[in-house]
């Protein structure tokens, strides 16, 4: 007997579990159409829970400064011009790795997944590399590239390389074999099928990949601030630690969170205006 | 009607690689057909129809014979020779016309033709006021037409057809059987239709090619001499349904009864 009922436990787990994920599903739903409504409340709530915390704890202001503290060191940071000096500085280490990984790996991927040799050949060197944490790396390329920009932007195009990289495989990989039918019936030249049929076809999956890009590009120049730099955001934390300026640190962990967040923004735009034929079917499945 | 031979098949076979030897589909099919004639495929389900067509639009290369077509062989992909596919294929981020103009748009047809001509089949097959919908909003039938009308608007003189009524209900399914005989008396198109509808292959057809299971072979070649135009009425004279009965013998669909 105890067979059956340890299976029917088993079916009645799964259900449940399925009830739940269901349910979670439509509540995070819900909770992403109202989100916009509630901003300001929420917003006000996790104020108040910051200076709770702080009176509570009775916490020293180099360990967590009050929001207004760092208003004011924000204010102060941005009136003498040098938050948007560093803030410039990290932006364009972040777009120089975006454009320089992003092409690098689109091409790449582009051909490894139109040649199964290409792909034989080179997956196991593309595998290893990404074995590494390019936190390991980031020193390598600063004692070889210097404290500038040039070593940062390769640390965001080392970082944003795999997952478009293997994006763009996937996507071009999953072309419908039937559409590659269609269009050599209809004796289309290989540019024709790649602008009319590859391009679109592997957009959605290309575009899951830049919206991971983005926000692991801002990730990659901070790193590459830490590990050597006279400017930058990432620069700025260091400063703000040593110096027991930790206000200075939240303005500029929060510039950062703003930054990373305007380019998934700009990405999630970017997918609204070209992928407007599958808005209906896949906004709330394809998540990353 | 002038039967030249349009389209030749001499001994095509076809094995497709598989882990265990090779999975034989075709074995050596030969047969002619004449400019203008309407030819159905019958046969069971997966016994390599589909294949067959491929073959025969060039997009597979046959194991072994040759396709002619006009007297050349086929060595890929020809002007003049359109196909509908299983599935609609269409592209799902393109809207109905857009799908129905991409054969002009990769031939450089300037966009104010491709909109007239696109704009007249969206009418024929029956969808018009649809031009903006996406495939994702069009019903299997609809997304048929849209296929159909996608090769008709390369004017082709050989239509390769593969069960393009197949999601189609009983009705819609004779209306546009009806419309593709007007079609195809009118502008001297040549026609190879696979079908599993024996009753439409009779209706539709000059000619039916009955294919055994896998590996496939011609097993019935039939010439359907009902005179054209043919009425509805057609259908039910007892000519039509020993042509019928035929068919169904070659197919080898076993008698039920109750
Ligand atoms: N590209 C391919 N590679 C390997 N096997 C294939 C390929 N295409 C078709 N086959 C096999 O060939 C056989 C015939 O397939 P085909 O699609 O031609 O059948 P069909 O007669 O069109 O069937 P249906 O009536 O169901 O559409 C099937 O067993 C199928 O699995
Ligand atoms: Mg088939």
């Amino acid at each position: 007997m105890s067979v059956p009922l340890s299976r029917s436990y088993g079916s009645d787990f799964l259900l449940t579990m399925a009830t739940i994920a269901q349910n979670t599903s439509s509540l995070l739903y819900s909770l992403r159409q109202r989100g916009v409504a509630l901003l300001p409340f929420t917003l006000a709530l996790f104020i108040f829970l910051w200076y709770s915390l702080v009176w509570a704890g009775d916490l020293r202001a180099f360990i967590l400064p009050t929001p207004d503290l760092v208003l004011s060191r924000f204010v102060e940071a941005a009136g003498d011009g040098s938050l948007l000096r560093h803030t410039m500085v990290t932006l364009s280490e972040v777009l120089g790795g975006l454009v320089l990984g992003v092409s690098v790996a689109t091409l790449l991927g582009y051909l490894l997944a139109k040649s199964q040799t290409l792909e034989r050949l080179l997956s196991p060197y593309i595998v290893a590399s990404q074995s590494i944490p390019t936190v390991a790396i980031a020193p390598l390329l600063v004692i070889w590239f210097g404290p500038g920009l040039t070593s940062k932007v390769l640390i965001c195009a080392l970082i944003v390389f795999f997952p478009i990289l293997i994006n763009t495989i996937v996507g071009v990989r999953a072309v419908p074999a039937d559409l590659h039918d269609l269009m050599r019936s209809l004796k289309a030249t290989r540019w024709q099928t790649f602008w009319l049929l590859e391009v679109p076809a592997a957009l959605p999956v290309f575009l899951g990949g830049l919206r991971i890009g983005a926000t692991l590009a801002v990730i990659g120049a901070v790193v590459g601030e830490f590990v050597g730099a006279d400017r930058g955001l990432g620069f700025l934390i260091n400063v703000g630690r040593g110096e027991y300026d930790t206000a200075l640190v939240f303005v500029a962990v929060f510039t950062l969170m703003f930054m990373a967040m305007g380019l998934y923004g700009l990405v999630v735009l970017l997918e609204w205006r070209l992928l407007g034929w599958q808005r209906r079917e896949s906004q709330e499945t394809i998540n990353y | 009607m002038n039967h030249s031979p349009i389209l030749s098949a001499s001994q095509l076979s076809t094995t497709f690689q598989n882990s265990n030897g090779g999975l034989h589909v075709l074995d050596k099919i030969s047969f002619e057909i004449g400019a203008q004639q309407f030819v159905c495929v019958l046969g069971p389900s997966g016994s390599g129809k589909s294949t067959l067509l491929r073959v025969l639009a060039g997009l597979l290369a046959p194991s072994q014979g040759e396709v002619k077509i006009k007297g050349q062989a086929l060595t890929g992909p020809q002007n003049g020779v359109a196909m509908v596919f299983q599935n609609a294929n269409l592209m799902p981020w393109r809207s109905v016309c857009q799908n129905i103009r991409l054969p002009l748009e990769l031939d450089g047809v300037n966009a104010k033709d491709a909109a007239a001509r696109s704009g007249e089949l969206i009418e024929l097959v029956g969808l018009g006021g649809f031009d903006d919908v996406l495939p994702q909003d069009l019903s299997g039938g609809m997304a048929q037409r849209v296929a159909i009308a996608r090769a008709l608007v390369q004017d082709p003189d050989l239509l390769l057809m593969d069960e393009p009524f197949g999601s189609l209900d009983a009705i819609t399914r004779d209306q546009m059987g009806g419309e593709l005989l007007k079609i195809w008396s009118v502008h001297n198109k040549t026609v190879v239709m696979v079908t599993h509808d024996i009753n439409e292959a009779v209706y539709l057809a000059d000619r039916v090619l009955v294919l055994s299971d896998r590996p496939a072979k011609i097993v019935l070649d039939l010439d359907i001499d009902v005179p054209r135009p043919r009425k509805e009425q057609v259908r039910y004279t007892p000519e039509f349904g020993e042509f019928a009965r035929q068919l169904r013998e070659a197919i080898g669909g076993r008698e039920i009864s109750i």
